[in-house]
């Protein structure tokens, strides 16, 4: 299956060869080499709900590697006059050669995997999956350290919506991590998320302090506290930058450590931030675009020569 | 037997037995059941057991129950014993076995689950993944599904 849904849609050693591949195609990504492994190829970009990084970076990686892409919002489109998921899938079945999708539903992916017979890539569905951003950040962590086993990953701030980390954390733990996750009590991981991570045998601490398990970390992955996904606003104001982290909050950190965040920020990650050797979230931007050529490559059935040049 | 002092035997239909005690309603409703104009039916509720403690019956006359009415059952009364009656004997015993997949059987709860609008045709589909303890999730969008909420949303 070429389908990638949740990150249970990858063994490990195919994360592994993925990672290998993302980084062979750094100098395609940065357009310093043509490689047109996907000349003729179309890509479907659907996205129901906003986005810039993730719909940008996959249609970098298109490009780069020479395919065409098609972009699709829900707005103005069919989907305005109510047409169901299924039908346009089924349309976008006969216009691409594999389809990215990212839906404010929980389990349109999986259900437009079923619906259809291209390649479906899973962009975020709801406060569900995003598994390309995970390949991604397990990327630039490897880009980092070199390994992932035993590293302590600590989490911040919105655990309970926050799909990244819900993927992340999934995979984080395949690897070998130890995670620390710190949230305030109104966003805690979902319950059932922490019982599946433990029931591996997993080493998890919650915590809501911030500041005490910055000695301790070798990754600090920031998120947005999304003001999009309460249902209330005053529940919303009530945690807004409750986390920050600044240049001078680095004092304790371990010089290797790295401060991670899928972007957009808005006011957890100080600028002051961005000038020391902990920042990492541009560059962590900037993965998105080799990882998802790769993810596409798999998706298309196209191997990635073993030299790039 | 003891229940057979509160209920007496049927001529054609089907016995449910080893029912969990107070779940015997929950049956009926599992099995869409319309008990409104439905064939007459006995319902025992809490009686004694000597395997579970205590149980309850249902005794449903003239009708046979098939193995997918069946399987659905497997979800609250994995350990039932089912026996098809007929002419006052047992001419069959079925057994409930639960499935891996719950296909069309009750829809998710989850109000962001892309399976709550109505005219998306793909099949609700619940997953069993663990026995014991139950544990059911959504295929699509992988939320635990209570018993209560699987038994209220029974389609």
């Amino acid at each position: 299956m070429s389908d990638v849904v949740t990150m249970d849609d990858l063994s490990n050693e195919e994360i592994l060869s993925i990672l290998d591949d993302s980084k062979r195609l750094i100098p395609v990504a940065r357009g310093d080499v043509h490689l047109p492994l996907l000349e003729g190829k179309v890509l479907a970009n659907m996205f129901y709900e906003n986005s810039t990084r993730t719909r940008m970076s996959f249609e970098t990686a298109m490009k780069r590697l020479g395919g065409s892409v098609l972009n699709f919002t829900s707005v103005g489109t069919s989907v305005a006059k109510g047409e169901t998921l299924y039908d346009t899938m089924q349309m976008i079945d006969g216009y691409a050669d594999i389809a990215v999708i990212r839906h404010p539903r929980q389990g349109a992916a999986q259900y437009s995997a079923d619906a259809v017979d291209i390649p479906i890539l899973n962009a975020g569905d709801g406060a569900g999956n995003h598994p390309t951003q995970t390949m991604l950040d397990l990327f630039t962590i490897m880009e980092a350290h070199g390994k992932i086993q035993g590293l302590n990953v600590v989490l911040v701030g919105d655990l309970r919506y926050g799909r990244t980390v819900h993927s992340l954390s999934h995979a984080l733990i395949r690897f070998g991590a130890r995670l620390t996750l710190v949230s305030p009590e109104t966003l805690t991981m979902p319950d059932e998320i922490v019982r599946d991570l433990r029931s591996t045998g997993a080493e998890i601490s919650e915590s809501s302090d911030l500041s005490g398990s910055i000695p301790d970390a070798d990754v600090i992955y920031m998120t947005r506290i999304q003001k999009e996904r309460f249902p209330d606003e005053d529940e919303y104001t009530k945690v807004a930058g409750i986390y920050t982290l600044g240049s001078k909050d680095m004092h304790g950190a371990k010089d290797e450590m790295i401060v991670m965040h899928p972007l957009p920020r808005v006011g957890e990650l100080h600028p002051s931030l961005d000038s020391t050797p902990h920042a990492r979230y541009f560059q962590q931007a900037f993965n998105g675009v080799p990882t998802r050529m790769a993810l596409l490559c798999r998706g298309l059935g196209v191997t990635i020569p073993k030299e790039v040049k | 037997m003891s229940e057979m002092r509160r209920v007496t035997a049927i001529c054609n239909g089907t016995v449910i037995d080893h029912i969990p005690a107070g779940h015997a309603l929950q049956v009926i409703r599992m099995l869409r059941i319309d008990t409104n104009k439905s064939n007459p039916i006995s319902l025992v509720m809490n009686v004694p057991s000597d395997k579970m403690g205590r149980k309850d019956l249902l005794k449903i006359e003239d009708l046979e129950l098939n193995q997918e009415e069946l399987d659905r059952l497997a979800l609250i009364s994995p350990n039932a014993s089912v026996a098809i009656i007929r002419n006052y004997g047992v001419a069959e015993k079925r057994v409930v076995e639960l499935a891996e997949e719950l296909v069309n059987v009750a829809r998710c709860t989850f109000t962001n689950c892309i399976t709550q609008n109505d005219r998306e045709p793909l099949p609700q589909r619940l997953r069993v993944v663990s026995r014991e303890p139950m544990e059911i999730r959504c295929y699509y969008c992988g939320k635990v599904q209570t018993m209560t909420d699987i038994v209220d949303n029974i389609l």
